[in-house]
């Protein structure tokens, strides 16, 4: 079974939501160095318990060093047609570096691909919004309009590869092995009551943002109206779409520090807030007031990777713990690495060429944010009380 | 009046005289004078009668029964037996009806065409008792993003710029509606006003003025400022959690108040700040309020007044207009924001109005969400939503639509004895809820009525929690707004659409 | 200028004068207020506000013995919620002055706007000339509570609107800029005068005939000698505050306005069960 239109849900199925189990790994080199993607390919493929052959995805940070000033917009498109019209548009609003097909497996080892495509692009410069916005623009603009388009990816020396089967065969036909990157998300995946689509899987990207999830967002209704009083429209029937927008709206639209931006999405309960000190309690229920609405509920775990400013990796479980994290730490401590399951660690470990070391491994707390950035290393490390290792004042306290 | 258009009675008094010990107790207790003691046996005057049900309650013997009368008039499906009362009323008075409670006709009601999600093994439901799920609101305004900043030379160094906006918390998203001491009783406005302070909810003090002795209560209170300002000193403005405006009320959008001289004895005068026996009139409109800018002035007033330490609200009745309404008053500065359905309720309001005007809340709480998110100031403010609320149920789905809090106005009354016989404005509840008359008042006791409160919320709260772990949510922020949630099983699919619910079983 | 009649009582207050517009430009009401706030945390308790230019809620629930001087023009809701202080405004006063007072006073050398002394419940309200419309509307009274509100010159329509207690006049004079003054020749009061009225009265100096002129529930009496000798302080104080020859009064009768009933609408309604 396939269904021709890749990228959007097909439509009877649109008043549904798809409920996905998966697994998910990813990690970050903090040196810069960029590997292959056979790392994470093996992280991602030993969990093959948690797919069942609907949708797999792959998100690399550091692909694109010859355009790393372009915004590299991945793209699927259904037929030539619906291209040659989003091709035109961005003529029309910007400058195309670059465009071509992104280089697949010949002949094809999944069925039915779409139209697979990268375009290295430029808006033009606008006085009143800047080229993030602009973007950001674009891919709404693009994922709810123009019929048979969508934009997988859309930041800056980065790209998503995402489709439909099983995690290797997805590795397989978008050649990840031959890519090197500095950071690396995979995810596959096992939706309960939808087919998978290619635009559906994950990871879900905006601009530098994305994101790979396995779970259940509860609170879906609240978090995408909440988005939609913002600008951002939630097209594509999956709760995942939501953390990526939140991500960006915290992080990027209201310049919260991350581990600030994670305590609004995965809040300390009340009775945890009245134990600390003043200072801490204001300022975590101005975070819970404030942005009650952007709060994650329901059982999930996510890996973010983001670039938007210095190279970031996070982790984040819900506050109950519901879907599983674990993290590691390479011996030279210049990787680190999150996984659904220790597997992943495993599987490098018994890898007879590199036989990969780890110093440790660990499991962070519920809702504690797990933060490793390029060139610091790891700044949190999910074990820290919500304030701990930063210096906090609040203004008029 | 003659004889030929008297109305037939709706109530018939039976007394079952094996059972009656003739000790007259029921002639006591009954304040409308339907009953008297004959010098032989009890008899009854139907056309007084109002079924409040005390003398059932009170008779020792159980003797007596309040039942429907029904001999009456030949059926008519249009002109009802209503329609024809409404008549012989108006042709032999040539007054306006009045009436007391919410709307009483019988119009669907949404909330029960509404269904509620539950969670099955996509994700996991949460155990209310065993798993902390929270139910905790902060009340009044939010900044719209929270400012931190970074320190250039050391990371770890942050700080929080933002301004902090007054506003407080309270632990279930109930407020009980404004009732003002005059339209109920000291005894009521206690036992409500100690509830909310045991519970940490929020009580409305009505416009009539805040009593000495319920000041202890004031953080638990808003304090209403109503075209009457009536009791509306700096000591009203002060000792209260948040003020709020009140321009409408969803039992009668559009008028204003009366409470009649009768009624103003010695403490409603002291709480009201008018002389004993004088009438308590609310104008129609704030004549301080003619326009949209007029509100922003007395809001910012109230803040200047207050020196900018209390959240300053406004409430409105759902009206056919509310939402372009309620942005107009976000953006004049309300803190929080307050609609009123079509069915709530009131102590005294033109029959015409309160079963005619209006809209219905769950309709406004959805049009009202809708427009402050497309206008990006929805999460900036509180929402509160009420008429009716009946039971948790409506709660959830309030809340689901859109709310922050519901308040809660006749269910509190019921709690406490009520019995709905909708002459809460003739001042004789039987009840001691809805009069002033002391020996009346004297029949609510203040503690079984506060623990009955109390018990009351309590249930709801916790039928909220299983309703959050049933949908595994574990706080009620995230059920806010949440219509994915929502299921319509209506007969009007464009009351969905307005809803923005989807069908059940799409 | 009011400030040198009443000097003499000032001598021993604390005084400062606060700036509405530094430099050139008005403060925002937010700013003046703090810093009348500000002056009082201080102490101070004689606060003269000079260049005034229509900021808002000036005095808001301000309580105690405490004197404010306003040079300019103070804009809406003057006073709001007050509850002691004297306010002397040299100049006219915009909108809702006196709005929800409880006690203090609001002296006015010049016009008042529309809504004057909305739901006041105490303290005096005194304009020079003339006022706008919906004057003393709604003000009430209680035990010793007992709000005046007196107009040297006219008011407009639904003057005294749902009145619930205290005392309103008005008298009727026109100020010339050369500082003398003479009867005014407009009407003393617009329409629906007293409208709703059902406690207190409204005692207008003038010979027109108000009978066409009063609201429902409102009725017009001659005036009792005893109601005559009751206004006689405030209106020799009325007089000494605005330099006004008290001679002039007594050559114009007064007439005074009041309820019907106390339930002007108690037959209007109907409770019958149906």
């Amino acid at each position: 079974m396939y269904w021709k239109n890749y990228t959007i849900l097909p439509e009877q199925f649109r008043n549904e939501r798809v409920f996905d189990g998966c697994g998910i790994s990813g990690y970050i080199n903090i040196d810069g160095k960029r590997d292959y993607g056979t790392k994470v390919i093996d992280m991602l493929c030993i969990l093959h318990d948690r797919e069942n052959g609907l949708g797999a995805g792959f998100a690399g940070y550091g692909i694109y060093p010859d355009y790393k000033d372009y915004y590299a917009l991945h793209f699927l498109f259904d037929n030539d047609p619906s291209k040659e019209k989003v091709l035109k548009h961005l003529e029309e609003t910007g400058y195309i570096i670059q465009s071509e097909a992104i280089p697949t497996k010949t002949p094809s080892n999944v069925d039915h691909p779409p139209i697979t495509w990268r375009v290295f692009y430029e808006p033009k410069e606008a006085k009143s919004i800047s080229t993030d916005d602009q973007i950001v623009n674009l891919v709404m603009q693009v994922n709810e309009r123009f019929d048979g388009a969508f934009i997988m990816s859309s930041g800056k020396n980065m790209g998503v590869f995402k489709g439909n089967g099983w995690s290797h065969e997805i590795a397989n036909y978008y050649k990840i092995a031959d890519y090197k990157a500095y950071m690396w998300l995979a995810h596959s995946r096992f939706p309960t009551n939808t087919p998978g689509w290619w635009g559906g899987a994950h990871p879900f990207n905006l601009l530098g943002t994305s994101v790979v999830h396995n779970g259940e967002i509860t609170s879906y209704g609240t978090n995408m109206r909440y988005l939609e009083s913002f600008g951002y429209k939630c097209t594509l029937f999956t709760d995942t779409e939501v953390i990526a927008y939140l991500f960006d709206l915290l992080v990027r639209k209201h310049k919260m520090p991350i581990p600030i931006a994670s305590l609004a999405l995965a809040p300390p309960l009340f009775d945890e807030i009245y134990r600390m000190e003043k200072k801490h309690q204001i300022a975590l229920k101005n975070i819970r007031a404030t942005y009650r609405s952007a709060m994650l509920n329901g059982p999930f775990s996510v890996v973010v990777g983001y670039n938007d400013t210095i190279p970031t990796m996070i982790g984040l479980s819900d506050r109950k713990k519901l879907r599983p994290l674990v993290a590691a730490i390479s011996e030279d401590e210049n990787t680190i690495y999150l996984s659904s399951e220790e597997a992943s660690f495993k599987r490098l470990m018994i890898d007879d060429i590199s036989s990969y070391k780890f110093r440790e491994i660990w499991h962070p707390k519920s809702g504690t944010a797990i933060i490793a950035r390029l060139g610091d290393g790891l700044l949190r490390n999910g074990l820290e009380k919500p304030f701990e290792k930063l210096k906090l004042s609040v203004i008029g306290a | 009046m003659s004889i030929s258009h008297t109305i037939p009675t709706y109530f018939r008094v039976n007394i079952d005289r094996d059972y009656c010990k003739k000790c007259k107790r029921c002639v006591t207790h009954c304040s409308y004078g339907a009953l008297s003691f004959n010098g032989e046996r009890i008899v009854a005057d139907d056309s007084l009668c109002v079924a409040c049900q005390r003398c059932v309650a009170m008779c020792p013997g159980k003797a007596i029964r309040v039942v429907q009368n029904e001999s009456y008039l030949p059926p008519h499906g249009n002109y009802t037996r209503r329609i024809r009362n409404i008549i012989w009323a108006q042709s032999g008075n040539g007054g306006v009806l009045l009436s007391a409670t919410g709307n009483d006709r019988p119009i669907r009601v949404i909330f029960d065409d509404l269904l509620l999600d539950a969670c099955q093994v996509t994700n996991p439901a949460i155990d209310p008792l065993r798993e902390t799920i929270e139910t905790k609101i902060f009340f009044g305004r939010k900044p719209q993003k929270l400012e931190f900043t970074i320190d250039e030379k050391d990371p770890t160094e942050i700080s929080l710029k933002t301004k902090l906006m007054p506003h407080f918390e309270i632990d279930m998203p109930i407020m009980v509606g404004h009732m003002s001491l005059g339209s109920i009783s000291y005894n009521a406005c206690m036992a409500i006003y100690q509830a909310s302070k045991e519970l940490n909810i929020l009580a409305g003090s009505g416009e009539g003025g805040l009593h000495p002795d319920f000041y202890e209560y004031g953080d638990n209170i808003i304090t209403e400022v109503a075209s009457g300002r009536f009791g509306v000193d700096i000591n009203y403005l002060n000792k209260t959690a948040g003020i709020e405006i009140k321009l409408g009320q969803g039992a009668k959008p559009g008028h204003g108040g009366h409470l009649p001289g009768e009624k103003v004895n010695n403490m409603i005068s002291q709480t009201r700040m008018i002389p004993k026996g004088s009438d308590a009139l609310s104008p129609y409109p704030h004549h301080d309020i003619y326009s949209i800018e007029d509100l922003a002035q007395l809001i910012a007033a109230l803040k200047e007044a207050t020196r900018y330490r209390v959240p300053i609200g406004v409430k409105i009745a759902a009206v056919h207009n509310s939402a372009p309404i309620a942005v107009g008053i976000v953006r004049g500065g309300a803190d929080f924001l307050t609609i009123d359905g079509f069915r709530g309720g009131t102590g005294a309001a033109p029959r015409i109005i309160r079963d005619h005007a209006g809209i219905p809340i769950e309709l406004a709480i959805a049009s009202v969400d809708q427009r402050l998110r497309q206008e990006g100031l929805r999460d900036q403010v509180t929402l509160v939503a009420g008429g009716s609320i009946r039971y948790s149920a409506d709660l959830i789905k309030a809340i689901a639509l859109g709310a922050d809090v519901g308040m809660v106005g006749m269910p509190v009354l019921i709690a406490l004895g009520c019995r709905v016989c909708q002459q809460c404005f003739r001042g004789l509840c039987s009840w001691g809820i809805a009069t002033q008359q002391e020996y009346l008042v004297k029949r609510l006791d203040i503690d079984v009525a506060r623990n009955r409160i109390i018990n009351l919320f309590h249930s709801w709260n916790e039928e909220l929690k299983e309703v959050l772990g049933a949908m595994g949510i574990d706080s009620v922020e995230s059920l806010r707004s949440n219509r994915d949630r929502l299921r319509y099983i209506g007969p009007n699919p464009k009351i969905a659409e307005i809803l923005g619910v989807k069908h059940a079983g799409e | 200028m009011i400030e040198n009649l009443v000097l003499s009582e000032l001598e021993k207050r604390k005084a400062i004068e606060i700036d509405a517009a530094p430099d050139g430009i008005p403060l925002i009401y937010q700013d003046l207020n703090e810093s009348i706030h500000e002056a009082i945390r201080e102490g101070y308790d004689r606060i003269v506000l000079n260049n005034v230019c229509g900021q808002r809620f000036i005095a808001a629930s301000l309580q105690g013995d405490l004197e404010l001087i306003i040079n300019g023009l103070p804009g809406n809701d003057l006073g709001i919620f007050m509850d002691g202080p004297k306010i002397i405004v040299n100049g006219n006063c915009e909108d809702h002055a006196g709005n929800t007072m409880n006690d203090g006073a609001i002296m006015v050398d010049g016009d008042g706007g529309d809504v004057i002394g909305l739901s006041a419940r105490g303290g005096k309200i005194y304009v020079k000339a003339d006022v706008g419309y919906r004057v003393g509307i709604h003000i009430k009274e209680y035990e010793n509570k007992y709000p005046v509100l007196i107009f040297g010159g006219i008011a407009r329509d639904f003057l005294g609107e749902y009145m619930a207690g205290g005392l309103i006049i008005a008298l009727g004079l026109k100020f010339l800029p050369d500082g003398s003054i003479i009867e005014n020749e407009q009407s003393i009061c617009g329409g629906e005068l007293g409208t709703g009225i059902h406690r207190g009265k409204i005692i207008l100096r003038t010979e027109e005939d108000l009978e066409p002129k009063l609201g429902v529930g409102a009725k017009l009496f001659e005036i009792a000698p005893n109601t005559r000798k009751e206004i006689e302080p405030f209106l020799r104080e009325f007089c000494e505050i605005f330099n006004i020859p008290y001679e002039m009064i007594g050559k114009k009768p007064f007439k005074v306005i009041k309820p019907i009933s106390k339930r002007p609408f108690g037959g209007n309604y109907c409770g019958q069960i149906v």
